[in-house]
C-alpha cells in the first residue's frame, strides 16, 4: 500500500511501512539525528529528529514514526528547534569540550550540530561521566566520556556483525556501553562500531596523532586480503595511509573486517617485498627453510632480512617472469604437466584467481590448481 | 458448642509485626487452652490477605457464632489472655479492640477489587471458589461469544489502572480484532512506584482473582498464553501467585481445554529484575524477551505488535481483578460507582503524615478531603496538612486549599497530578516541598533507562539544581531554568518515565513557588527540612544551662558552664537536630 503524505509543504507517495525521516530524505529534506543510521532498526534515544505531525499534540521522533496517509509533517519551526537545541545542550553538558585534540575533529555529527546550532554558552552545565580505565584492546580506543550513548555501536554489533559484544549496562546517568564485565574489548575488531560512531568515542587506535582532515587524500580502492573485494577508502597523508574506511554506497555497504580496517601498517613496512627476488644462493646451502617453530616471525624476518643480499637479487618484473616461464616450460618437457602444480592464494581477487587457474590448466596443462583457503 | 473462626492478617504489615507469630501462638493457645474436641474442628484458623489498615497490624478478627471482634497489635504474648477471656471465657478483652478510626478507615470505602482480600484464604482455591470463584471465568468460555466479552468491558467504563487510564475494553477490542496465530495477555505487576503497593496486596491476598481476569481477558482477545510480570522484591506474592496457579491448572482452570471447553489458556510467570522502568509496556516485553529493559517508540503499540511481535495486551494487575467482579455483577453496576468518566473503585495506598495509613479503596469522584479526613482519620499529631502526593513519581501535588477536588482521572490531571498507580502520601507542614521534589526526581533520575537524551541527561540536571537549591546555593534563574528545562525533558522524552518525570517539580513549583523562592532569595527553608539552610542555636533568655543539649551534641558544638547559658559553636554543628530534641525548656532554636 502507498500513502500520500505532506512534509514541509512538499508531498509525496511512499509506501507504507516508511518512516517520516526516510520520506523526508527522499524529498532531500533535512532533519538532524544522532542515534539513526538506515541499515539499522530505528531507535528514537537521541531526540533530535523530532517533527510536528497535525493532529499530534506532542511532538514525535520521525526516525520511529511510520507514515500513514494524509499526514501533514512540519520539520522545522521555532518550537522544534529550540527543543533541538535544549535536546543538544543537554548532550554537550556531559561532554568533553576536547574538539581540539579529539581524533574525529572535523568528521563527527556531534561537532557538526553543535556548529550549526551555534550552542557557545551552555545554560545546563553540570556533573559529566568520568572514566579512568583504558580498554586495552589491541584495535579500537573507546573514549566513553566522549559516549552520546547513540547505540549505534551496540546495534551494529548485534544486527549487522551478528557479534553482540556490547550493550547498555547500568541505569540513569551513569549509563554506560558495557562489555561483559567490563572488560577489555574481546571480540571480532571488525571496527562497524567505529564506523558508524557519530562522536569521538570510538576512534582506531592505529589512527592516534596521525592525522585528522587537513591535508588528507582519499583514495579508492580494493581490498587485497581475500576475494570478496571490499572497497576501501583510504586516507592518505603525505604518501602514509593513515586510517582506512569505506563508503555506505559500496559493494559492502560499508562493512569490512578487522583486517581490511585496521591491519594497514604492512604498507609502510620496511620488510614488505615491493620487488621480484631471485634466489641466488644454491637451495642446499640455505640456512633459512620454513621458520622453526618457538621462533617469532619478526625475529624470523629479521634474520632473513640481514640476509637477503646473500640469498636473493632483485629483478625486474620482465626478467622474473621470464625466469619463472623458462623454468616451467623445462620442468614440462623434462617431467610432463602434472609435475607442475598451482596454488593460489586468498589474497587475491577473484580475477586474479580466475586467471591463475586458466594459466595452469591451459599454459602449464595440468588440473593440480588449488587454493590456501582449502587448506 | 460456639463456631470459631480466627483470621490474622498475613498481608506485608501483618507479617512484618509478626502474623506468622501470631497464628503459632494461637494453634498452641487452642491446644493448651484444652478447649473440647467439637470447638477445635469448628475453629478454622484463617490466614488472609492484605486487611488494608496497616499501621494497626497485627489485626486479628475473632468470629464466634457469627459475631465479629477485631483486635489490634495483636502480639503472640497475648494470644494466651484472648484465647482465655474471649474465646473460652466469652469476654472480650475492651483495651485490645480497635476503636474508632478502624471504622471509620472502612465507612467511606467501598471494596470490590479489595472485597474478598482478607476474607477468604489466599493458600485455598476451594476458598475462592465458594464464593463466586471462577464462575465468570467459565460462564464466559461456555456461553460467551469473545466479542460480547469485550462489550461488557467497554461498557462498564473501566480504564487502566497501571497509571494511564486507557480504557480496557477499547484495548481489548483492538487486539481481538488482530489476526494472528498467537497472542498474548500479560498481566503487570511490576508496581514499582516508591509506597505504593496496590497491586501487592491483591495479589497475596486473592490471586486466584487476577487469574481469573486474566483468562476472561485471554478468551476475550483470543490469547492462549499469558504472562505475569511480577517483581522479584515481592516473594511472597511470587509464591501466593505460584500456588494459586498449579492449584488453577490441577482444576482444569488453566492448560489445555480449559473449564471442559475447546479453550486453552495457561499462565507463565516472569521475574522482574529491579528495574522501574520495566514497569514501561514495551520494556517489560523486551524484558521478558531476555533483552535489556529499555522502552521503544509505540506505535506499533503491543496490540498489534507486542511480545516476539505478536499482539498483545497488557493489563495490570487491579484492572484485571476488576474484570471477574464486572462480569460477575453487570457492566452497570460498575459503572454506578464513580464519575462520567472515571468509573468504579480505585485503590490507594494511603502513606505519609495520616493517622490511618494502609490500603483503602474508593469510589472514584470521592473528594480528597473526604479520604483525608474520614478514612484518613485526619493528620497524625494534630498537625497542619500542606499537600497531598499522587500518583508517585510521576504525579505531583495537590495543595491542601484544593481538597474538595474530586479524585478521578480527569480532575486530578487538571490540578497537575495523576491518579496513576494509586499512591498518595500526605505532607504536612513539616515536609519541604522542594525536599519532596528532590526525594521523586533522585528516584526517577535512578531509574531512567538511559536511552535518551532529555530524561538521561535532563533529569540529572534538574536534580543538580534542585539540589543547589536546598544547599541554598540556587540562583534567581534557577526557577525559570527548571520550569523551561523541566517542560521540555517532558515534551521530548521517549517513554512515560521521562515524560512525566519533571511532575513533582513543575507541581510544586505552581503551589508551593513562595517554598523555592525562601529557599533561594532568603536562603531558608520554610519547614525546616534542608539541612544546610537550618541554624540551631541557644535562646540565652530561657536556657537553664542544664547542659543536656551538650552532652546530647555528637559534634561537641555546645559548650557552657552550669546554670549559664550554653552556646552552639556553628562552625562544629552539623545540624543533627539533637540539641532540638533533648532540651526540656524550649531553648534551643531552630531557623
Ligand atoms: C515508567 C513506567 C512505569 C510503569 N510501571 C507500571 C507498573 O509498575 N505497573 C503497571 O501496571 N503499569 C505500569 N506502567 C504503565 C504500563 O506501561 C501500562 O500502561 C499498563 O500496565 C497498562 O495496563 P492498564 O491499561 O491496565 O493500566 C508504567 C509506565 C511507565 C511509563
Ligand atoms: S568491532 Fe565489530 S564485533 Fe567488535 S564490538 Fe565493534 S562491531 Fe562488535
Ligand atoms: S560509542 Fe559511539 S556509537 Fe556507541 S553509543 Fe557511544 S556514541 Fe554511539
Ligand atoms: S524517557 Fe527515560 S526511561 Fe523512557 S526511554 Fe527515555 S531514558 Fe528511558
Amino acid at each position: 500500500m502507498s500513502f500520500k503524505i505532506s512534509i514541509d509543504g512538499k508531498t509525496i507517495d511512499v509506501v507504507e511501512g516508511t518512516t517520516v525521516l526516510e520520506a523526508a530524505r527522499k524529498l532531500n529534506i533535512d532533519i538532524p539525528t544522532l542515534c539513526h543510521h538506515p541499515k539499522l532498526t530505528p531507535f528514537g534515544g537521541c531526540r533530535l529528529c523530532i517533527v510536528d505531525i497535525k493532529g499530534i499534540p506532542r511532538p514525535v521522533t520521525s526516525c520511529t514514526t511510520p507514515v500513514s496517509e494524509g499526514m501533514e509533517v512540519t520539520t522545522s519551526n521555532p518550537e522544534i528547534e529550540r527543543l533541538r537545541k535544549t535536546i543538544l545542550e543537554l548532550i554537550l553538558s556531559d561532554h568533553p569540550y576536547e574538539c581540539m585534540t579529539c581524533e574525529r575533529a572535523g568528521d563527527c555529527t556531534l561537532q557538526e550540530l553543535a556548529y550549526f546550532y551555534g550552542i557557545k554558552d551552555n545554560r545546563l552545565t553540570g556533573e559529566r561521566r568520568l572514566y579512568s580505565k583504558r580498554d586495552g584492546n589491541p584495535f579500537i580506543e573507546r573514549e566513553l566520556e566522549k559516549c552520546i550513548m547513540c547505540g549505534k555501536c551496540v546495534r551494529v554489533c548485534d544486527q549487522v556483525q551478528g557479534v553482540s559484544a556490547i550493550d547498555f549496562g547500568y541505569r540513569g546517568f551513569d549509563t554506560k556501553i558495557c562489555t561483559p564485565f567490563e572488560r577489555n574489548l574481546d571480540c571480532e575488531f571488525c571496527g562497524q562500531c567505529v564506523a558508524v560512531c557519530p562522536s569521538g568515542a570510538l576512534t582506531g587506535k592505529a589512527w592516534q596523532q596521525k592525522g585528522r582532515e587537513i591535508g588528507v587524500r582519499e583514495v579508492e580502492t580494493t581490498c587485497s586480503y581475500c576475494g570478496c573485494g571490499c572497497n576501501l577508502t583510504l586516507h592518505v597523508k603525505g604518501n602514509e595511509v593513515i586510517r582506512i574506511d569505506s563508503k555506505e554506497d559500496t559493494i559492502n555497504e560499508g562493512w569490512l573486517c578487522v583486517k581490511g580496517r585496521f591491519s594497514y601498517s604492512f604498507i609502510n613496512s620496511p620488510d614488505r617485498l615491493t620487488k621480484p627476488l631471485i634466489r641466488i644462493a644454491p637451495k642446499e646451502s640455505s640456512e633459512f627453510g620454513l621458520r622453526p617453530m618457538g621462533v617469532r616471525s619478526s625475529e624470523y624476518n629479521s634474520a632473513v632480512g640481514s640476509q637477503h643480499s646473500a640469498l636473493f637479487r632483485e629483478a625486474s618484473w620482465d626478467e622474473a617472469l621470464d625466469y619463472i616461464a623458462e623454468k616451467l616450460k623445462a620442468i614440462k618437457e623434462k617431467h610432463g604437466p602434472d609435475a607442475i602444480a598451482g596454488l593460489s592464494s586468498a589474497r587475491c581477487t577473484n580475477e586474479e584467481n580466475y586467471l591463475f587457474q586458466k594459466f595452469i590448466r591451459a599454459a602449464a596443462g595440468t588440473n593440480n590448481i588449488d587454493h590456501c583457503a582449502r587448506l | 458448642m460456639s463456631n470459631v473462626t480466627i483470621k490474622v492478617c498475613m498481608g506485608p504489615g501483618g507479617i512484618a509485626s509478626g502474623g506468622p507469630e501470631v497464628i503459632s501462638a494461637f494453634e498452641t493457645e487452642l491446644k493448651q487452652a484444652d478447649i473440647p474436641a467439637e470447638i477445635h474442628k469448628g475453629c478454622s484458623l484463617h490466614k488472609v490477605g492484605c486487611f488494608g489498615l496497616c499501621s494497626k497490624d497485627v489485626l486479628v478478627d475473632l468470629i464466634i457464632d457469627g459475631k465479629k471482634t477485631t483486635y489490634q497489635y495483636v502480639k503472640p504474648d497475648m494470644v494466651r489472655q484472648i484465647v482465655n477471656e474471649h474465646i473460652v471465657g466469652g469476654k472480650a478483652i475492651h483495651e485490645w479492640l480497635v476503636n474508632k478510626d478502624y471504622y471509620n478507615f472502612y465507612r467511606k470505602q467501598i471494596k470490590v477489587v479489595l472485597s474478598d482480600c482478607g476474607i477468604i484464604d489466599y493458600d485455598s482455591i476451594d476458598s475462592y471458589i465458594t464464593g463466586s470463584g471462577y464462575k465468570a471465568a467459565e460462564k464466559v468460555i461456555a456461553s460467551m461469544r469473545p466479542e460480547d466479552v469485550t462489550a461488557i468491558i467497554k461498557r462498564s467504563g473501566l480504564r487502566g489502572r497501571g497509571g494511564a487510564g486507557f480504557p480496557t475494553g477499547v484495548k481489548w477490542e483492538a487486539a481481538g480484532k488482530q489476526v494472528s496465530n498467537q497472542k498474548y495477555i500479560i498481566c503487570n505487576a511490576d508496581e514499582g512506584d516508591p509506597g505504593a503497593f496496590m497491586d501487592r496486596a491483591v495479589i497475596e491476598g486473592n490471586p486466584h482473582i487476577v487469574i481469573e481476569g486474566m483468562i476472561i481477558g485471554a478468551y476475550a482477545i483470543g490469547a492462549d498464553k499469558g504472562y505475569v510480570y511480577i517483581r522479584a522484591e515481592y516473594p511472597l506474592a511470587v509464591e501466593r501467585l505460584k500456588k494459586a496457579l498449579s492449584d488453577a491448572k490441577n482444576k482444569g482452570f488453566l492448560g489445555d481445554k480449559i473449564f471442559g471447553s475447546k479453550f486453552s489458556f495457561d499462565i507463565k510467570i516472569k521475574l522482574g529484575a529491579g528495574a522501574f522502568v520495566c514497569g514501561e509496556e514495551t520494556a517489560l516485553i523486551a524484558s521478558i524477551e531476555g533483552q535489556r529493559g529499555m522502552p521503544r517508540a509505540k506505535p506499533p503499540f503491543p496490540v498489534y505488535q507486542g511480545l516476539w511481535g505478536k499482539p498483545t495486551v497488557i493489563n495490570n494487575v487491579e484492572t484485571l481483578a476488576n474484570v471477574p467482579y464486572i462480569v460477575r455483577n453487570g457492566a452497570e453496576w460498575f459503572s454506578s460507582m464513580g464519575t462520567e468518566k472515571s468509573k468504579g473503585t480505585k485503590v490507594f495506598a494511603l502513606t505519609g503524615k495520616i493517622k490511618n495509613s494502609g490500603l483503602i479503596e474508593v469510589p472514584m469522584g470521592i473528594t480528597l478531603r473526604e479520604i483525608i479526613y474520614e478514612i484518613g482519620g485526619g493528620i497524625e499529631g494534630g498537625k497542619a496538612l500542606k499537600a497531598v502526593q499522587t500518583g508517585g513519581p510521576s504525579g505531583g501535588c495537590i495543595p491542601a486549599e484544593m481538597l474538595d477536588i474530586n479524585v478521578d482521572y480527569e480532575s486530578l490531571a487538571k490540578a497537575g497530578s495523576i491518579v496513576g498507580s494509586g499512591g498518595m502520601i500526605v505532607l504536612d507542614e513539616d515536609d519541604c516541598m522542594v525536599n519532596i521534589a528532590k526525594y521523586f526526581l533522585s528516584f526517577t533520575q535512578a531509574e531512567s533507562c538511559g536511552k535518551c537524551v532529555p530524561c538521561r541527561i535532563g533529569t540529572k540536571r534538574l536534580l543538580e539544581i534542585l539540589e543547589r537549591i536546598t544547599k541554598g546555593e540556587g540562583k534567581e534563574s534557577d526557577l525559570e531554568l527548571m520550569e523551561s528545562l523541566g517542560n521540555d525533558v517532558k515534551a521530548t522524552s521517549l517513554c512515560g518515565l521521562g515524560q512525566t518525570a519533571p511532575n513533582p517539580i513543575l507541581s510544586t513549583m505552581k503551589y508551593f513557588r513562595h517554598e523555592y523562592e525562601a529557599h533561594i532569595r532568603d536562603k531558608k527553608c520554610p519547614a525546616k527540612v534542608c539541612r544546610d539552610l537550618i541554624t540551631y542555636s541557644v535562646i540565652e533568655d530561657t536556657c537553664s544551662g542544664c547542659g543536656a543539649c551538650m552532652r546530647a551534641c555528637p559534634a561537641k558544638a555546645i559548650t557552657g558552664e552550669k546554670k549559664k547559658p550554653h552556646y552552639i559553636n556553628q562552625e562544629l554543628c552539623i545540624k543533627c537536630g539533637a540539641c532540638f530534641d533533648v532540651c526540656k525548656f524550649k531553648s534551643i532554636k531552630r531557623d
